[in-house]
């Protein structure tokens, strides 16, 4: 499915590849992680509470709405959290026992 | 004399002028922040790979923007700067952050709050489903990313920021299906007296509004949101207009909010008292004029003390410092405090007409049908609030957190507690302020599990 968000300037930025579910997308320098998966899928997660797709909702790291899985059973906080390139990340947990990792 | 240890959380516009007034008194302090870059969510700067010139990025606001950050930027030699770092905890004079996974206690003779707001929310069926964002976040969008929530919105809820946030949009040549206020255009009028208290502030909002209309952009006030509609994303809003009919605005993004509540978990933690603020329906903490919170030591500054704005928090970050200051012994001038409280009263007098011209719309949150998600982390409906209520007799919030975990979750209440608190007063048949508020608890936000104490060299 295609994106979510739409980019409306400063799309001259060096980019930089991230893998979301397995796949690689282009994204930018400066995006957020948010940003840059939701420029290209429609949703960050599920909620772990069986009411669907979850897309964050208050983007300054107030709300928790868009911690995403990495395929290690890590989670990042999508609006606060700086693209990097070779980031992996999953839009679904990643097993049923990678809750809690404590390292 | 031992160096005054002044601890300033925040670094929007209150946080950066108490800092400024710190250090022209020749005190360094520290200035904890969440973000990685000044300016707090206002005046929150772009990355820097970006381009955009100020005047793009906050049109009318760019000169004040520019001030800011240029203060600060220059204070930042004179400062104990922590950017990037998360102040959790309170206790007796002692401060608690975290900076990536690194933990540390940090001591203070006095401790300014400048902790900011977010969105007022409250729940309307389908809120949850992807696509649907609170308007600070539509705005943070556009203006820290130059991205649009969606190819088609809709803004929906009242208060200043809806009218500011649909101009952005629609001047960012994004399509925005039409702007829904839940508030009457009669009110608005009513409230120009009192709003008159700042000329230049109400003429922009007129303009935003002006400009909206040339747009074609439809602004229906006297609004009742139905709801969200759409399967796993947002593909409607359906709402009934002033005049009674249903509506149904086919959109792929919603940015909601009814206006802004502050940010209260750390001044809770330091054990201020609050007091209840009928006309917002909200509790606030206690402040005098300058700032000074219940708690000896603690002072409040900006909107994480009261929603007034921007310029507001200039003034009372410059105030709260200053008191901050003449407490632990040192000269400040009596005229310049003088100056800034006459300022501070007109931004007062303008909270409450803009209180009057966009009131929080309390009878929605009260008639959430049972089914509506509430809280967004836990998926807990409006019905088993009630239902907690009415059979296990939930007395006030806390109880009724405890019941049934409506602000248990991981945004602690930030985005249902103002309409939970409706919903469980409405159950009670009591006032709004017989159910009490949610207290803050530690950490004010998630802490990762692999969080640990400062190693010292």
């Amino acid at each position: 499915m295609s994106g979510r968000f739409v980019r409306m300037a400063e799309q001259h930025r060096p980019a930089v590849t991230i893998v979301i579910d397995g796949r690689s997308y282009s994204a930018m320098q400066g995006d957020t992680l948010l940003v840059a998966v939701l420029s290209h899928v429609s949703t960050l997660r599920q909620s772990e509470f069986g009411d669907g797709a979850r897309a964050g909702f208050c983007l300054m790291g107030a709300c928790q709405d868009c911690w995403m899985w990495t395929p290690e059973g890590e989670r990042l906080r999508a609006c606060t959290t700086e693209v990097i390139s070779g980031m992996q990340v999953l839009t679904q947990a990643p097993t049923e026992d990678a809750w809690p990792n404590c390292g | 004399m031992a160096e005054l240890r002044v601890v300033i959380v925040g670094a929007g516009p209150a946080g950066v002028r108490a800092a400024q007034a710190c250090v022209e008194a020749g005190v360094r302090p520290t200035v904890i922040d969440e973000s990685g870059t000044s300016g707090g969510q206002i005046y929150r700067r772009q990355p820097a790979q970006f381009t955009r010139p100020y005047k793009a990025l906050y049109g009318f606001e760019a000169g004040k923007a520019k001030a800011i950050h240029c203060t600060f930027d220059d204070l930042v030699p004179h400062l104990d700067y922590r950017p990037n770092t998360l102040a959790w905890n309170v206790s007796p004079g002692v401060l608690h952050c975290v900076q990536g996974e690194v933990a540390e206690a940090l001591p203070f003779d006095a401790l300014i709050l400048a902790t900011g707001a977010t969105d007022r929310l409250l729940p309307v069926r389908g809120w949850t489903m992807a696509g649907c964002y609170s308007l600070g976040a539509a705005q943070i969008a556009l203006k820290a990313q130059a991205c649009a929530i969606g190819r088609r919105v809709v803004f929906l809820g009242t208060g200043p920021l809806l009218y500011l946030i649909s101009y952005q949009y629609a001047a960012a040549g994004v399509d925005v299906a039409a702007v829904l206020d839940t508030s009457p255009f009669l009110g608005q009028l009513n409230a120009l007296g009192p709003m008159a208290a700042r000329p230049t502030l109400l003429a922009k909002g007129i303009y935003y509004r002006a400009q909206l209309l040339l747009r074609g952009v439809p602004v229906h006030t006297s609004v009742t949101p139905l709801a969200i509609d759409g399967d796993d994303g947002v593909a409607a809003v359906r709402f009934r207009s002033g005049r009674g009919q249903e509506e149904q605005l086919a959109c792929d993004a919603v940015g909601m909010g009814f206006h802004l509540r502050s940010e209260t978990q750390l001044a809770d933690l330091a054990r201020c008292d609050f007091t209840f603020d009928p006309d917002l329906g909200q509790w606030v903490p206690q402040v005098d004029a300058d700032g000074r919170g219940s708690t000896s030591g603690v002072y409040l500054a900006g909107d994480g003390a009261r929603v007034l704005g921007a310029d507001a928090a200039e003034i009372s970050g410059e105030l709260a410092a200053l008191a901050a200051l003449s407490d632990l012994g040192l000269d400040v001038s009596t005229s310049r405090i003088d100056k800034l409280r006459r300022r501070q009263r007109r931004m007062e007098t303008f909270r409450r007409g803009l209180a009057t011209a966009f009131p929080w719309p309390a009878e929605l949150a009260r008639a959430v049908a049972d089914d509506v998600l509430l809280c967004r982390c836990e998926a807990i409906t409006a019905g088993q609030l009630r239902e907690a209520a009415a059979s296990q007799g939930a007395p006030e919030v806390n109880r009724a957190k405890a019941l049934v975990r409506v602000g248990m979750g991981r945004c602690q209440g930030r985005f249902c507690g103002a309409a939970a608190a409706e919903v469980l007063a409405e159950v009670r048949g009591d006032a709004l302020e017989q159910v009490g508020r949610l207290r803050g608890q530690a950490p004010v936000k998630p802490l990762a599990m692999t969080t640990r104490q400062e190693e010292k060299a």
